[in-house]
């Protein structure tokens, strides 16, 4: 064979195992979807949503409350991370060129490649060990903890996209920064904010471990803020490494709604971000 | 009125900072916090914390070595996996394939790493630990003689841990080389096309350009990889045995505090548990600096190369 006979050959080669990668990549989430969507399908039903688990044996029950502790746990994230999260993403896109804003920048990106496992036990020693009482409040602190850098970096991307003369239109009429931030700059990066902040919420829907010696787990339907809470992810975890064939099925069901949820604020996500591109396309 | 309005920004930027510097605090009072919980299982044990095998917390000694085994063989066997996989599509996504395709397959990918670790690991118990036990117990025994494979077939152990694992960092390592490989010059690849190149020769350019910011992907992976709690302990059979073997049942450090974490019932024993997640904690940061540190030199680089005036956003 030629030189050439053989450099084309070789090329095809790699161009066919780099389509090959792809597929090879689809047929675990095929798989995973496939098992999750087909077990689950078979125990999610109004009774899981409404129900309370039954005891070992019985079968039928639901998760009621881990779902409302799951709804409880990430509200309480979202209350401490969005302000927090927004605001300092403002200062390090304002402040885009100094040391500190780098620092910041470096701070979140950090506790953003923090094993979720770390964030717990810290949760851990800062809001349970003093009280000696797992709560809810413990658990939300610790997925807020989760929720920060995300929402930060969003927001400070985001605001770097807003187009110059928006800021300078501002303050040519006599806007101070701080009012020029939040009529005119924030309000214009608004939607992708909220986009930011839904994904990031799915996401830590999605958390168990930061959960496991914060929020606990609780058999009963709870929504009181310094007692142990139960959430959908604890409860999949119990119920998986179980021994009882109904906790199995009780499990998948529960993964099925954690995907559903994942699933749906991602294609939300994507649809308003593609609005947006085409808003920014527009002018 | 001027006087007002810079006062109103300085207020502003302190208001504003305050919120940045809380970040920081944030992070080190993580180190802290954790140092201090660990005070007592370094006093006790000092150095041979990490050193020894035992894990007894009846008896009170507590050695971390097989967990750290474990996080260290288990990551690694995973980027083995998932890095050429990951390159591949990586490359698949920006170089070759059609426009249409590009975004559906983006949006696949990142929903590989959106699922929750604990559907993985609900996945890995009942799907893939069997699937992965009939592989074992198919192995000819010639093969089974080898340390590589010793043990019994169980499912449940180091495969296990490391396939699922491997699925999960994928994701995360094909986003950034495509981000890293987005910012490789078009020039070099048309040089490239310009000398003759075949598609896999000008793949390999823009590759070799790309690769500090390549490298550093894959320590992300490596990171992540390190870090990963709830599959990689339900599926790789909490066993705290130093071995090679890919059949044997190990435990890593994100395990073990999950695991017996709420358990713990005296001061040693959660002692000893919080150290592992110091070092868990001081490990990720390192090598999280690190990748950022490479794929932002890379990015710098290519923006530099770049006709001056085009500001070419950064891989991060």
């Amino acid at each position: 064979m030629t030189t050439t006979g053989r450099r084309k050959l070789l090329s095809s080669v790699v161009v066919g195992f780099c389509a090959g990668a792809v597929v090879l990549a689809l047929v675990p989430l095929a798989f995973v979807l496939f098992f999750v969507v087909s077990q689950g399908i078979r125990s999610v039903n109004v009774s899981f949503f409404t129900h309370m688990p039954t005891p070992v044996g019985e079968t039928g029950g639901g998760m009621a409350n881990s779902i409302a502790g799951t709804l409880i746990l990430s509200g309480l994230a979202a209350l401490m991370a969005v302000p927090v999260g927004v605001i300092s993403g403002v200062y390090m896109s304002e402040y885009a060129g100094t040391r500190f804003a780098a620092l910041v920048r470096f701070a979140a990106d950090t506790l953003n490649g923090v094993p979720s496992i770390v964030i717990g036990l810290f949760a851990y020693v800062v809001a349970v060990l003093p009280f000696r009482q797992f709560s809810a409040l413990a658990g939300g602190f610790a997925l807020g903890l989760m929720m920060i850098p995300i929402i930060a970096r969003t927001t400070e991307e985001l605001l770097l996209l807003v187009p110059g003369t928006m800021r300078e239109g501002a303050l040519a009429l006599g806007a101070t920064r701080a009012r020029a931030v939040f009529s005119v700059l924030l309000p214009a990066a608004l939607p992708g904010i909220v986009t930011g902040v839904v994904l990031a919420l799915a996401r830590i829907a999605g958390e168990t471990a930061p959960l496991l010696f914060t929020a606990f787990n609780n058999r009963f339907f709870s929504t009181r803020l310094n007692q142990p809470i139960s959430s959908l992810t604890v409860q999949v975890y119990t119920y998986a490494t179980g021994p009882y064939e109904d906790w199995h099925r009780q499990a998948w069901a529960g993964a099925l709604v954690l995907v559903l949820i994942v699933l749906v604020c991602s294609l939300l996500a994507r649809l308003a971000t593609r609005r947006l591109e085409r808003m920014h396309a527009r002018g | 009125m001027p006087k007002s309005r810079s006062r109103s920004d300085f207020l502003f930027r302190i208001g504003t900072g305050t919120f940045g510097v809380l970040l920081v605090v944030l992070v080190c009072a993580i180190g802290v916090v954790l140092a201090r919980q660990s005070v007592l299982s370094v006093q006790k044990f000092g150095m041979n914390f990490w050193r020894t095998e035992i894990w007894d917390p009846v008896a009170g000694e507590f050695g971390a070595l097989p967990f750290i085994w474990g996080t260290l063989y288990s990551s690694v066997l995973a980027l083995l996996i998932a890095t050429p996989i990951a390159l591949g599509i990586a490359v698949f996504i920006s170089e070759l394939c059609p426009a249409v395709l590009r975004q559906p397959l983006v949006f696949i990918t990142e929903l590989l790493a959106a699922i929750p670790s604990i559907v993985y690991g609900l996945w890995g118990i009942f799907v893939l630990v069997p699937a992965v036990r009939a592989v074992e117990t198919s192995l000819p025994d010639a093969m089974r003689q080898l340390p590589l494979f010793s043990g019994a077939p169980l499912g449940l152990g180091m495969l296990s841990a490391a396939l699922i694992l491997a699925i999960m960092v994928i994701p995360f390592i094909s986003s950034i080389s495509r981000e890293v490989l987005k910012s490789v010059p078009a020039a070099q690849r048309e040089g490239a096309y310009a000398l003759g190149a075949t598609r896999f020769e000008a793949i390999r350019a823009a590759l070799f350009y790309a690769r500090t910011g390549i490298v550093g992907a894959v320590m992300l992976g490596f990171g992540r990889a390190l870090g990963e709690t709830m599959a990689v302990t339900m599926v790789i059979g909490n066993n705290p045995k130093v071995s090679v073997s890919l059949f044997a049942p190990q435990y890593t450090m994100a395990a073990v505090i999950a695991n017996e974490f709420a358990e713990a019932a005296d001061d040693l024993y959660l002692s000893a548990l919080v150290e592992t997640g110091l070092v868990l904690f001081i490990i990720t940061l390192i090598i999280n600096s690190l990748s950022r540190l490479l794929i932002w030199s890379m990015a710098r680089r290519a923006t530099a190369a770049q006709e001056p005036g085009v500001a070419a956003e950064g891989a991060s």
